[in-house]
């Protein structure tokens, strides 16, 4: 305590000084926790929608590497050159069966789908899109599409057999609208009539555009695949469960399995690749506010060489010199590390309340901000270590300095 | 040149110097102190004199344990001090050393009542409450009572002085060394200090060793020890 109360009477004393130092650390602690909870926010934001978009774990009717060949099972020598494989018809086999093994174990809900492409007419236009047959309250149970929905039920779909449900602007680019009928055409030259039942916006403008809804029974008719599902959606009651209920749905049914941070592995290298970014910038705001504390405390052990002096005569030993600087700087450091904290919380809640309107969409955004307590530990954990740091290095030249050779100068 | 030893003494003297000496290096070596030999008892008032340059504050600070010899030995009590580390030397300092210098060396963001406390508090042997009451009687002692809150721009020479002494009595050391207590001082200050000192000595049974060129002041002192060229000229009883 004693050591304290002077290193703060040392501080107090030049207030003026301590006052810009103090603000120096602020100034970082405050932009640190701003920008950190701005690029979480957007992380957060961002990971939300793809979240969203895509399933936790996706089922695909493929295999993960080519089946081996009975002849290369035996023999380690046997090597096939220009192998034509036979056409095998692609889908899932035995959805039902699958479904039910996943359900013993699986900790979410699941949907199967068929996807293909097929062409949508209407009044004499074509648009190509993904058409997916699905079984409407299954896929609900995975997708958040019946919070996209504009007009119309998705539900709809359950009720009429050849129901369809489109992106609005799908329906606004071929001038339909809710109780239109619109021609399908597969890739096969099939064609059937189906009924627009409602309309969604995701905010994706490819799937805006891009992606149809109808009941799965409609969608096998139409691309001739009776029975047959080409993919299954898990959604996860706890997605960082993924990975392993990935793997282990592959191990069991032998398709390819991927999890939302398989498909994203990418984005989400980058996304650590742009925290490294960031937290590089805040450390540099803190080693420059650092600079302001090793002014101040240098300043402080210049001036204070006397005092130094009189405190190893009365028999202060020379940690408790270097302790009494290094707590001028952690002393400067609390209090830029509160200001700040207080500084970053003001500029994270503005920047909350920043609104954009953008021209080219009829949604009205913001800043996503993430408020942690973590950003406001690490950057006062930073501005303190800066500040230690910053008051070591003067502490020790002054737990060095020679007594008699100060007092001799001062007599 | 005599060595007296101090009257009454049956145990290991207070203070030993052994051949002390001290030499600056330098291109040309400077000898600051050289082959000092003498033993200080307990309750001497001692003055060590000598002419500008003949190396009395130096053989202080080596008494003091402020500065290490280059030569010999500085013993307390019997303990040689040469083998200590810096914090064993500190620790020896705050507990059986006090410290008067020339300039009044005050802390001079803190009161005349937190500059006697500051050394109990390092030391920590005094509960709080102990601590206020005995710096409080020390500057009372002093003739500082009215001035226990001041700060030491707020005091005059004597006074400051005044608690430099009170401050260098807080752990009740058994050895005080002034460097020109009363160098700085008008004469109405200096006898204020003085008897101070002299006090201390008679009552506290406190040993005080005062560099001093005031040579009327070192007259009034039991034992003067004279220093030329960092050599003990004489060392005698008055």
């Amino acid at each position: 305590m004693l050591l304290l109360r002077i290193a703060a009477t040392h501080v107090r004393t030049r207030l003026r000084q301590t006052v810009v130092s103090t603000l120096g650390v602020a100034l970082g602690v405050g932009f640190s926790v701003a920008m950190a909870s701005l690029m979480e926010g957007s992380q957060r934001d961002f990971m939300s929608t793809l979240i969203e978009a895509i399933p936790n774990v996706e089922i695909l009717d493929e295999r993960r590497f080519p089946e081996a060949q009975p002849a290369s099972r035996i023999y380690d020598a046997v090597v096939f050159h220009g192998l034509r494989p036979k056409e095998d018809l692609r889908g899932i086999r035995n959805p039902t069966e699958a479904l039910a093994s996943l359900r013993d174990w699986v900790n979410g809900t699941m949907a199967q789908r068929l996807s293909g492409q097929a062409v949508l007419r209407y009044s004499g236009q074509d648009i190509g899109l993904t058409l997916i047959g699905v079984v409407p309250r299954r896929e609900l149970d995975v997708s958040k599409i019946r919070e996209d929905m504009r007009s119309g039920s998705f539900e709809d779909l359950e009720a009429t057999a050849n129901g369809l449900v489109i992106g609005d602007k799908a329906a606004q680019r071929l001038g339909a609208d809710i109780g239109d009928t619109v021609t399908l055409t597969s890739a096969n030259g099939v064609a059937r009539r189906f009924k627009i039942v409602g309309l969604f916006h995701t905010g994706i403008t490819a799937s805006d555009e891009g992606i149809a809804y109808a009941p799965l029974k409609a969608v096998q008719i139409l691309l001739e695949k009776p029975d047959i599902i080409n993919s299954i959606s898990i959604r996860l009651k706890n997605i960082q469960d993924a990975r392993v209920v990935a793997a282990r749905a592959e191990r069991q049914l032998g398709y390819k399995a991927v999890s939302w941070e398989e498909a994203n592995e990418g984005l989400m290298e980058a996304f650590v690749v742009r925290n490294v970014i960031m937290y590089t910038v805040v450390g540099a705001i803190l080693v420059v506010a650092g600079f302001g504390i090793f002014n101040i405390v240098s300043t402080i052990v210049h001036e204070k060489a006397r005092d130094i002096a009189i405190l190893k005569s009365l028999g202060f030993p020379e940690g408790d010199i270097q302790r009494i600087f290094v707590l001028e700087g952690l002393v400067i450091g609390v209090l830029g590390a509160i200001a700040g904290s207080g500084l970053g919380f003001a500029l994270s809640s503005y920047l909350a309340t920043v609104r954009f309107e953008f021209t080219t969409d009829v949604e009205m955004t913001h800043l996503p901000i993430h408020f942690s307590a973590l950003h406001y530990v690490i950057a006062c954990l930073l501005a303190l270590f800066s500040s230690a740091v910053a008051g070591f290095i003067p502490a020790r030249k002054a737990a060095r300095l020679n007594p008699v050779d100060i007092i001799r100068g001062a007599t | 040149m005599s060595n007296p030893p101090a009257p009454g003494r049956a145990k290991a003297p207070l203070l030993e110097a052994r051949k002390l000496t001290r030499i600056l290096p330098a291109v040309v070596p400077v000898t600051l102190v050289e082959d000092v030999d003498f033993e200080i008892g307990e309750a001497e008032f001692v003055a060590i004199t000598g002419p500008s340059g003949s190396g009395k504050s130096s053989l202080l600070y080596l008494l003091g344990l402020l500065d290490r010899p280059t030569g010999g030995e500085v013993l307390i009590e019997g303990q040689r001090t040469d083998d200590l580390s810096s914090a064993e030397l500190a620790h020896l300092r705050l507990e059986k050393l006090g410290f008067v210098f020339q300039f009044h060396f005050l802390l001079p963001e803190f009161t005349a009542l937190d500059n006697v406390m500051i050394p109990m508090q390092r030391l920590g042997k005094l509960s709080p409450k102990a601590q206020l009451d005995h710096a409080t009687d020390l500057l009372a002692e002093l003739g500082l009572k009215d001035f226990l809150h001041r700060r030491p721009e707020q005091l005059s020479g004597g006074q400051r002085q005044r608690v430099a002494v009170a401050r260098s009595l807080a752990n009740a050391p058994d050895l005080i060394l002034a460097d020109e207590p009363t160098g700085s001082l008008d004469s109405a200050s200096t006898e204020q200090v003085f008897q101070s000192l002299q006090k201390i000595v008679e009552t506290e049974q406190t040993t005080v060793v005062a560099v001093t060129h005031d040579l009327d002041l070192a007259a009034r002192m039991e034992r003067r020890i004279h220093l030329v060229d960092g050599r003990i000229d004489y060392d005698r009883r008055l």
